[in-house]
């Protein structure tokens, strides 16, 4: 018996820190579960203007991103300041788009395809010019899913 | 001296707590909770083509035209942003009847044309407006019918309201106006 008897001092016992790991480590696996490192530069200025009819983008491995904006001040030099579009960490023209939706075809599998959407990234500023072109090269790729990215307002009266 | 190694034979798990607020740091500091949410869109097929030529009653056609000085014409009427949504409610489910309005919600069609100088900002403003004119509609078809909100029926449901009302927008190929040289 008096084995588990213990030891009785006259400090109080301060409260057991045994159970501190085990809380930080739940908190870093949410918060690796939630990281998704952005993998690409932007090279554009990109403002997505406000829309209150949201649809959420479920599934991140079906979604290929082009952003379309001016350049950023670090580019400015060398590309102007005219609204450029950019495809993963470059930037391109319409023309190649046909190739960016194919090589983001092969990371999906066969029966996943036809969910694949694309989401355009453009800045506020932009004039449907050029919008209108990466929407037609689209069409031509067959790429008919498209979502405007846009931040969240509540609808109007 | 064999009771005092047998002690310390146990990992030291003191420093894990110091450990693991060290990664969650560089978690919490690297993480961008990424709010992917915009405009679902529906392109139609390319083809090339010129589309045939629809007869189509010009009663059922709400005709947005969106200008390079980003102004509004409907139906060869300027109008506010803020009254689009309400009118092409109106215009779809002509509540009154009237004669230079859809026959039916189904017969509805919506046309937008832009500009090429038209801000984008604008464009998605009206695209916006005009599917939230169809959620409007979808939901208060759910209410008088089901007595609840859209999002609370089975999916057959929801699909049945919505070919109820279709939505039909219709882009037409921008006119080279105000390109941005």
């Amino acid at each position: 018996m008096s084995k588990f008897k213990k030891k009785q001092g006259n400090t109080t016992p301060g409260i057991s820190t045994a159970s501190l790991p085990d809380i930080v480590f739940m908190l870093l696996f949410f918060f690796m579960v939630v990281t998704k490192m952005r993998d690409t530069e932007l090279m554009v200025k990109v403002n997505t203007p406000q829309a209150s009819e949201l649809t959420k983008l479920e599934q991140k491995t079906l979604v290929n991103f082009v952003f379309i904006g001016r350049p950023t001040d670090k580019y400015k030099m060398t590309r102007g300041t005219k609204p450029q579009i950019q495809l993963g960490d470059k930037f391109s023209t319409t023309d190649d788009i046909p190739i960016f939706l194919a090589k983001h075809k092969t990371s999906v599998g066969e029966s996943q395809r036809e969910k694949i959407i694309t989401s355009l990234k453009i800045d506020n500023d932009v004039t449907m010019g050029i919008v209108g072109d990466v929407k037609t090269a689209l069409r031509k790729a067959g790429q008919l899913k498209l979502n405007y990215s846009a931040k969240k307002r509540e609808r109007t009266k | 001296m064999a009771k005092k190694n047998r002690m310390s034979n146990e990992i030291n798990a003191g420093s894990m707590a110091d450990i693991a607020f060290l990664l969650l740091i560089f978690f919490l500091v690297t993480t961008t909770i990424a709010e992917d949410k915009g405009v679902l869109v529906k392109l139609p097929p390319w083809s090339d083509e010129p589309p045939p030529e629809m007869k189509l009653n010009t009663r059922n056609v709400y005709s947005v035209l969106v200008n390079a000085q980003n102004q509004l014409l409907v139906r060869g009427v300027p109008m506010n942003i803020e009254e689009l949504k309400n009118n092409t409610k109106i215009f779809i489910s002509n509540p009154n009847k009237q004669e230079d309005m859809s026959e039916s919600p189904t017969k509805a069609i919506i046309s937008i044309k832009n500009d090429r100088g038209t801000k984008y900002k604008t464009y998605l403003e009206v695209y916006n407006e005009l599917k939230a004119a169809y959620n409007e509609l979808w939901e208060e078809a759910a209410m008088a019918k089901h007595g609840k909100n859209l999002d609370e029926l089975t999916n057959d449901q929801q699909k049945e309201i919505r070919n109820g009302i279709p939505l039909v927008i219709s882009e037409a190929e921008p006119t080279k106006f105000g390109e941005e040289k």
